[in-house]
């Protein structure tokens, strides 16, 4: 077990390397470089003493063993835009995008595993299929325009909802409020994650009620809520637990998106606008939090797989 | 389901195809004394803000995002059976490798890659097929890598290499054949995905760049004419909508049409 975590985290280090590489090498290898620089009022010495400053003149490589130098002793370094620390920077940003997406998560996980199992005892029936059939209309329909007609039904028609933000600027903390903000930003996700984790607990269900323990629960005469929700779903929910984790850069996307129609300040629009904008410290800081996250939460669901089912030996 | 969405996309094709020589007007064709028209006889779905036929734009885009989709899922199926064919047969350093940048591209959200390959190459219509394809076929790879190991060890594998097959003919007469099945599956939900991953680059200003229309273009423009015409973001979120679901719906009867792990367990 000790031999496994350690080698998984060895893994974990060597993919976190390879995505700090992959963003660094791209960003840089973007021709006009950093959007500061565009500013009309540099002139052609000024722009060339900020590009000696940032040390961008140097070769990538060069400048991608310095950015890790720095970064192995925990700075990342300073936004080009803003001059504020990325570490500083993806703090702050940090729990805004924790708290919407971890709610959202949350939400689609206790709307989509009763909805799978309904379909997996319902399966092939006008329920099941109807289900299906909206939980598709999620995925396929694109995040922004969602979203934007959410903004123009309550915000602008109803005027019952704020259009974006995460608080009403001037006024004191109110937990309404900050519901009132969460919310549409909160159902955009939701919709968008909640097709597959339905697909994935129907398919799962399945499979777990044509387990011979299945058949033998019912053969002693246990009754049917118990056979199907401490027999068949306990183990059903192992493989869709595994696959939350794989899906969260997936899910990191969509708030990306989310967070920039809804002007929520999380840690995606931050990646979205430094990628916009050329900010490369601030853009592989953020790339690198995220895959942080992905990383840890795809190691942690193997954690638990192991720990939830005995059958399952790491190592 | 299956059915309908095969039929719905079909005759987008066939729109698609027919293109200039079913539509009304220029998809370009610019009247500025007619801007914003409600629908009429004469404009069966109104115009947009340069006076231009919604109908014919509608048309015109229809090519453009079922090529996106098409192109990008193919460029990606490429990829993706490559690298996944060469870890799973190759197996040790090179797996190794291939699968660890494998998992790499799957824990960098796919919209920070999407916008940094466009930003770093341009936006154009070449640039966003290829960076749509580029981002989009490690799924594929893990496929085809753990299909390719179930048949490496099979009785027919090994009868071929006692005959002195070459391991590049095996893989590609022998076991890439096996995992038709499943590319089809990863690819039918490949160009749903492909067709949204365009209409979010356009929503940040990296899409197809006008005046050549594209639904997700013509999605993200209308969005800053929605007070003087609210209709006009209808239209191409429905057709993207209807599109990819169409796909969805058909990737996912293919699944379980093609795939045994699905197949068995819905008897």
């Amino acid at each position: 077990m000790a031999g496994y975590l350690l080698r998984r985290l060895a893994q974990a280090a060597v993919l976190l390397w390879v995505v700090s590489l992959v963003t660094f090498v791209l960003i840089h290898a973007a021709p006009g470089g950093p959007a500061m620089l565009q500013n009309p009022d540099l002139n052609r010495d000024q722009i060339a003493q900020f590009r000696a400053n940032l040390g961008l003149d140097d070769p990538i490589p060069v400048q991608y063993l310095r950015w890790l130098r720095a970064a192995l002793h925990g700075d990342l370094g300073r936004s080009y835009n803003t001059v504020e620390s990325v570490g500083r920077l993806l703090a702050t940003r940090l729990p805004n995008t924790l708290l919407l997406t971890g709610i959202a998560l949350g939400l689609s996980l206790a709307a989509a595993i009763p909805l799978g199992v309904v379909c997996a005892t319902r399966r092939n029936t006008a329920l099941d299929r109807i289900i299906a059939g909206t939980t598709f209309l999620g995925i396929s329909t694109p995040v922004f325009w969602l979203a934007i007609v959410l903004i123009v039904v309550f915000s602008v028609q109803l005027r019952v909802l704020p259009a974006g933000g995460m608080y009403q600027v001037g006024a004191a903390f109110s937990l309404g409020d900050r519901i009132r903000h969460l919310l549409m930003p909160v159902f955009v996700l939701t919709i968008a994650n909640l097709a597959e984790t339905t697909r994935y607990t129907r398919s799962a269900m399945i499979g777990a009620l044509g387990e011979d323990y299945v058949r033998t629960a019912h053969a002693k005469g246990l009754s049917g809520p118990i056979v199907l929700f401490r027999h068949a779903l306990r183990n059903a929910l192992i493989p869709v637990v595994t696959i939350i984790g794989v899906y969260l850069p997936r899910a990191v996307s969509a708030t990306a998106i989310t967070e920039t129609v809804f002007a929520w300040p999380g840690i995606g629009q931050l990646a979205v606008q430094s990628t916009l904008t050329r900010d490369y410290p601030v853009l592989v800081g953020a790339t690198l939090a995220v895959a942080v996250f992905a990383v840890g939460g795809s190691l942690l669901t193997d954690l638990a797989y192991g720990l939830v089912d005995p059958r399952i030996r790491l190592g | 389901m299956a059915v309908a969405s095969a039929v719905f996309l079909v005759g987008m094709y066939v729109v698609a195809a027919a293109g200039p020589r079913i539509s009304p007007y220029g998809p370009n064709a610019v009247d500025i004394l007619n801007t914003n028209a409600p629908p009429s006889p004469a404009h069966w779905l109104g115009t947009d803000e340069n006076g231009r036929d919604v109908l014919a734009r509608l048309i015109a885009g229809a090519a453009t995002t079922m090529t996106v989709g098409l192109i990008a899922m193919i460029i990606a199926v490429g990829i993706g059976a490559a690298v996944g064919s060469l870890a799973g047969y190759l197996g040790g350093w090179a797996d190794t490798v291939l699968m660890r940048l494998t998992d790499g591209m799957l824990a960098i959200p796919y919209i920070f890659l999407l916008l940094v390959i466009v930003a770093v190459f341009g936006a154009s219509f070449r640039t966003i097929i290829v960076a749509i394809g580029a981002i989009s076929w490690m799924v594929v790879a893990r496929i085809v890598r753990a299909e390719v190991l179930r048949y490496r060890g099979l009785d027919f594998v090994h009868a071929a290499q006692a005959l002195g097959a070459t391991p590049a003919r095996i893989l590609t007469r022998h076991i890439i054949p096996q995992t038709v099945p499943s590319l089809l599956v990863a690819a039918t939900f490949g160009v749903a995905n492909a067709i949204l991953f365009e209409s979010a680059l356009s929503y940040f200003g990296l899409g197809i760049p006008p005046p050549q229309a594209s639904w997700g273009n013509m999605l993200s423009n209308a969005q800053a004419y929605v007070w003087e015409n609210p209709r006009l973001p209808i239209y191409p979120g429905f057709l993207i909508l209807c599109t990819v679901l169409a796909y969805n719906f058909l990737g996912d009867a293919l699944r379980d049409a093609l795939d045994p792990r699905y197949r068995e367990s819905n008897v």
